[in-house]
């Protein structure tokens, strides 16, 4: 791996009295989850490639609420709301990039009605205007020609109205991006959300994520791109019931950036 | 006894109307049984949504077959209500095809309308293929059995004998008209074009003018009645749909899906536990409001705007086929949480009436007695039920809503859940890991 990761805090640069353009919220998953930690770490080296002034809140960032609210505890989730509120209120926050489309989500659309107004915008939107302003650039081609299928998350895609920058990203690698028979509007959830990934599912013929895998297999991809940690997971089991995981990567699109930089 | 007919056709048209005004007046009872919402922002993009999705039909062409047949059903049925206004004033006034003056013009309306009608008759009988021979999975799922099923083919045939009515009518009138029969026939020549009714003259050729008297106006009444019974038919079916799908579009949200309600009244507890200077144990003011009840149990806990949803529900089912749960076999189905809501609001209504005006409580409720916690369980919030919807129905917000309910008023989360809402409230996270080991994995190689 190669150079150290630069990732400053909101406390150290509030100390020597800096503000960043920038806060990388970067989520429960991002921040604990094996798999996710590998999409934030992609990320942070884009960010540091790129020169982008930014920092997150690292141990006083806490969960968005998102899972607590659509499991039902309105309470919990506004308790977890204004705690974070009050902390990036505190640091004068104006922008929020996170990768993650459900803390995107609830920071954008439910932050604002407890106090809470900021830019928000999610990684791939970020990674498409750094690449728009020229100050990362994507050539090398390790991805020439792959055969990628994008997959929306919900909280992105219908909940937000997200569908482009991602699959821009995906064309500007040169690769061949394959769409599944659900996907933008249509787009088939992999199971995880409205809390769902924390419970086990309701008796049924199959799990959801075993469904979207199938539908993502059809297209015969290399790479199944993904754009959420929850997805990711979600996927990545799929893949692995279907016992592909040698012929089919799961990636995030951070990675798949970073990884065409050689970063 | 001259004027019987007109006499008889008044008071049909009375009583047909004023059963109609009736159920209008119960159906707005029932709806404002929902909490108060404000929906008065923003009114020019709710008109545009309007025009958009209810007249324009734009959600409708996701799936182009049904669309497309809806289209002409739907245009059929608005375009041959302007005869119906003339089938009406010829009713009462005891005249015969009244705006005939309009000459050359009240041909090609004639004549469109027998075009449309014939368009009606083909799209019905492919809508009712799909539904009983296809059998297509979103028209036989579980909610489908018995009356919605019933239903569905009831509105296809009632459309079928109307329109075959109309056409019957017209061929009578124009052998009637070809014969010179008083009455019909006029100096002028024939009035009304009948491309399509025109097919069904030579079966009539050669009935008596007496005969052909008689099936003209057995036509005639017949399909007027059966538009007044029609009119009266759509409060008991999802037909209803053709009425209120114009304002449920309006009061659709204008929000993103993914943005739910933050509910105020937690905000304010919040706020005040937050609140350092706050004395937690000051008694409540004696003029404090009983606090509110958190999420939905019963219809009356739902929003009105919930309640026209489930009035609107065109039962199709689009919904239900979009939906990841019931893709994978979970007996959660969107369609269903709009019936059943229907179908208990239906049920206070009822009670309402036989008490007076006053709900008595029955000892049932929206959920368990209609939705079950494990179809509330299965929902991942992924809001394809909601942009699956053709008429802006939001199934998403009623399974929220009483998910609050069983997590706020009675604690009654999946152990799964209340495992991962216990971590967030003690470490700040879904999973059970320290708070200050957040940044750990900056460190981690
Ligand atoms: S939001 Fe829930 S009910 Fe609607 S389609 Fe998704 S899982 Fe089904
Ligand atoms: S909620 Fe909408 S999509 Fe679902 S059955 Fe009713 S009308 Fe159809």
């Amino acid at each position: 791996m190669g150079s150290e990761l630069k990732v400053p805090t909101m406390a150290e640069l509030f100390a020597s009295g800096q503000q960043p353009e920038v806060l990388f919220w970067v989520g429960c998953a991002g921040s604990f989850d094996d798999r996710a930690k590998k999409i934030t770490k992609a990320f942070i080296k884009i960010l540091n490639k790129a020169n982008v002034s930014f920092a997150v809140l690292g141990t006083e960032e806490s969960c968005t609420g998102d899972p607590a609210k659509r499991a039902g505890n309105e309470f919990l989730f506004q308790m977890q709301a204004m705690t974070n509120i009050e902390v990036m209120n505190s640091y004068e926050i104006k922008k929020v990039v996170t990768a993650c489309p459900h803390c995107f989500n609830t920071i954008k659309n439910e932050y604002p009605g407890l106090g809470g107004t900021y830019e928000v915008v999610h990684h791939t939107q970020f990674l498409k205007q750094l690449l728009e302003d020229g100050k990362i650039t994507l050539e090398g081609g390790k991805f020439k020609g792959k055969r990628i299928t994008y997959h929306d998350p919900c909280y992105l895609g219908r909940a937000n109205n997200v569908y482009e920058a991602p699959r821009e990203l995906i064309q500007k690698l040169d690769a061949e991006l394959v769409e599944m028979k659900n996907c933008r509007k249509k787009g088939l959830c992999c199971g995880a959300g409205g809390a769902q990934m924390f419970k086990e599912p309701e008796k049924g013929d199959k799990d959801v994520n075993i469904e979207r895998t199938e539908q993502a297999m059809e297209t015969s991809p290399q790479i199944i791109a993904a754009a959420c940690p929850f997805c990711n997971t979600m996927m990545t089991d799929g893949v692995k019931n279907k016992e592909k995981e040698a012929s089919v990567a799961v990636m995030d699109i951070a990675e798949l950036i970073a990884g065409a930089e050689d970063l | 006894m001259e004027y019987l007919p007109n006499i008889l056709f008044a008071l049909l048209l009375v009583a047909g109307i004023g059963y109609f005004a009736r159920n209008v007046k119960r159906l707005s009872r029932n709806i404002k049984l929902g909490k108060r919402v404000d929906v008065s922002d923003n009114t020019s993009q709710r008109w545009k949504n309007m025009a958009r999705i209810a007249l324009g039909q734009n959600k409708m062409v996701v799936r182009p077959i049904a669309g497309f047949l809806h289209i002409i059903v739907y245009v059929g049925f608005v375009i041959i209500n302007i005869e119906v206004l003339e089938i009406i004033l010829d009713g009462l006034l005891g005249t015969h095809r009244l705006f005939g003056f309009l000459g050359g013009f009240y041909n090609v309306l004639i004549g469109s309308f027998e075009i449309l009608a014939f368009l009606v008759i083909v799209a019905v009988v492919i809508f009712w293929v799909r539904r009983n021979a296809i059998r297509l999975q979103r028209f036989v799922k579980p909610e489908m059995k018995g009356w919605p099923k019933k239903d569905g083919n009831w509105i296809l045939y009632i459309e079928l004998i109307l329109m075959f009515l109309f056409l019957t009518m017209n061929a009578a009138d124009y052998q009637l008209q070809l014969k010179g029969a008083a009455h019909y026939a006029n100096e002028a020549g024939i009035i009304g074009a009948f491309p399509v009714s025109g097919f069904m003259a030579p079966l009539l050729e050669d009935m008596s003018i007496a005969n052909l008297i008689i099936v003209e106006r057995a036509a005639w009444w017949l399909h007027i009645m059966g538009i007044l019974f029609f009119l009266n038919y759509l409060y008991y079916s999802k037909h209803l749909h053709i009425l209120l799908a114009f304002p449920n579009t309006y009061y659709g949200s204008l929000k993103p899906k993914g943005q739910f309600k933050n509910l105020e009244s937690v905000t304010n507890e919040v706020k005040l536990m937050m609140d350092p200077e706050a004395d937690p144990f000051a008694a409540p003011a004696d003029d404090a409001p009983d606090p509110e009840k958190f999420g939905a149990s019963d219809v009356s806990d739902l929003s009105w705007v919930q309640l026209l949803n489930a009035y609107t529900c065109t039962e199709c089912g689009r919904c239900t086929s979009e939906c990841p749960a019931n893709q994978t076999g979970k007996k959660l189905s969107p369609r269903k949480i709009m019936m059943d809501t229907r179908d208990r609001l239906e049920e206070v209504g009822k009670n309402i009436d036989a008490n007076n005006g006053s709900f008595v409580a029955d000892d049932k409720q929206l959920l368990d007695d209609y939705i079950s916690r494990e179809e509330l369980w299965a929902c991942t919030s992924c809001n394809a039920c909601v942009e699956a919807c053709p008429v802006s129905i939001d199934p998403l917000s009623i399974i929220m809503d009483m998910r609050q309910y069983l997590v706020m008023e009675q604690s009654a989360a999946p152990s799964d859940l209340n495992n991962m809402m216990g971590n967030i409230e003690n470490n700040g996270a879904p999973w059970p890991f320290n708070q200050m080991d957040r940044l750990n994995w900056a460190q981690e190689s």
